[in-house]
């Protein structure tokens, strides 16, 4: 058994270990933790497959941002997980038995399945030998499908603000800045001139 | 390679099913199904990056790019309502989720 595959094992069997305790484990921390495991694992599956760039992302974006975002809301938020932890032995025959039998079918599927010669025939962006993975992803991304990758920064944005707009709440009694009132405030009404007596003050 | 794109179909499809069955099984807790659904979306990137490496096809990991924009645009919209649903039940349990109903 070469390396690689001995690095495809131990990273699937990880991911999986990590995945399977990511809905199993009592403490919603612990999850998170677990999750950011199983995105490591694939990042390094991606790694397997040439896909240096993704895998990277992989780690950037969803190690980086997305686990620390749940890390973030799971500790902000002051809910009792005991109590809802309550029910998972309820759903176990039902939940145990649909993963079953997706497996299955999902297993059947791949195993009667081969990639047509014609699928193979009709590539439409082939990957140019000599260049960096990151390079002809690049390459492809910004010419053939520009639009696509605009409508994706689209989606983020919108997310952004619908994000924003959500969490976003004004308390009461908190002074915030008014920017049109400092700027339509004049000399007159803002200095005060006085004449003052003088050894009396004001 | 000597890994046959079968055993990474097998592999991603196991971590498909553990992420069906993770949103059964921890239908109270939404912040767990929401992780599921992150890792349904990773197993489908790991079929579509499989795919591209072995069928030397550039277009399995520029789907991948936009499905990973497209699932942390998922995770902070929701939850971004966990929390403003939070700030108005103090509550985050699936049950409660009933406002709306007349």
């Amino acid at each position: 058994m070469n390396i690689a595959a001995w690095f495809f094992y131990l990273f699937s069997a990880m991911m999986i270990g990590a995945a399977f305790m990511v809905i199993s484990a009592r403490n919603p921390v612990h999850s998170v933790l677990f999750l950011i495991l199983a995105f490591f694992n694939a990042a390094g599956l991606f790694l397997l497959l040439g896909a240096e760039f993704l895998a990277m992302i992989l780690v950037v974006v969803y190690v980086g941002a997305v686990a620390v975002l749940f890390l973030f809301v799971v500790m902000m938020l002051d809910v009792d997980f005991t109590e809802l932890k309550q029910s998972f032995l309820q759903y176990l025959p039902a939940g145990g038995i649909i993963g079953l039998v997706v497996l299955i079918e999902i297993a059947f599927v791949v195993g009667a399945w081969t990639i047509g010669p014609v699928t193979i025939a009709n590539v439409t962006t082939p990957m140019p030998p000599g260049m960096t993975n990151t390079m002809a992803l690049g390459r492809v991304l910004y010419t053939q499908y520009v639009y696509l990758f605009q409508a994706a920064g689209l989606i983020l944005l919108t997310a952004m603000i619908g994000a924003i707009v959500l969490t976003l709440r004004h308390k009461a009694g908190v002074k915030r800045q008014n920017v049109a009132i400092q700027n339509a405030r004049t000399p007159a009404e803002a200095v005060e001139v006085r004449k003052v007596a003088s050894r009396q003050g004001i | 390679m000597t890994i046959s794109l079968a055993q990474f179909l097998i592999v991603a499809a196991i971590l498909f099913t553990l992420g069906v069955a993770g949103v059964i099984l921890n239908r109270k807790n939404i912040i767990v199904v929401l992780m599921s659904v992150e890792l349904i979306l990773l197993s489908v990137n790991l079929n579509l990056v499989a795919f591209s490496a072995f069928l030397g096809d550039l277009t399995g990991q520029v789907f991948a790019l936009f499905i990973l924009t497209v699932a942390a645009a998922e995770a902070a919209i929701g939850l971004a309502i966990l929390v403003a649903y939070y700030r108005n039940r103090g509550s985050i349990a699936v049950d409660d989720i009933n406002m709306m109903k007349g």
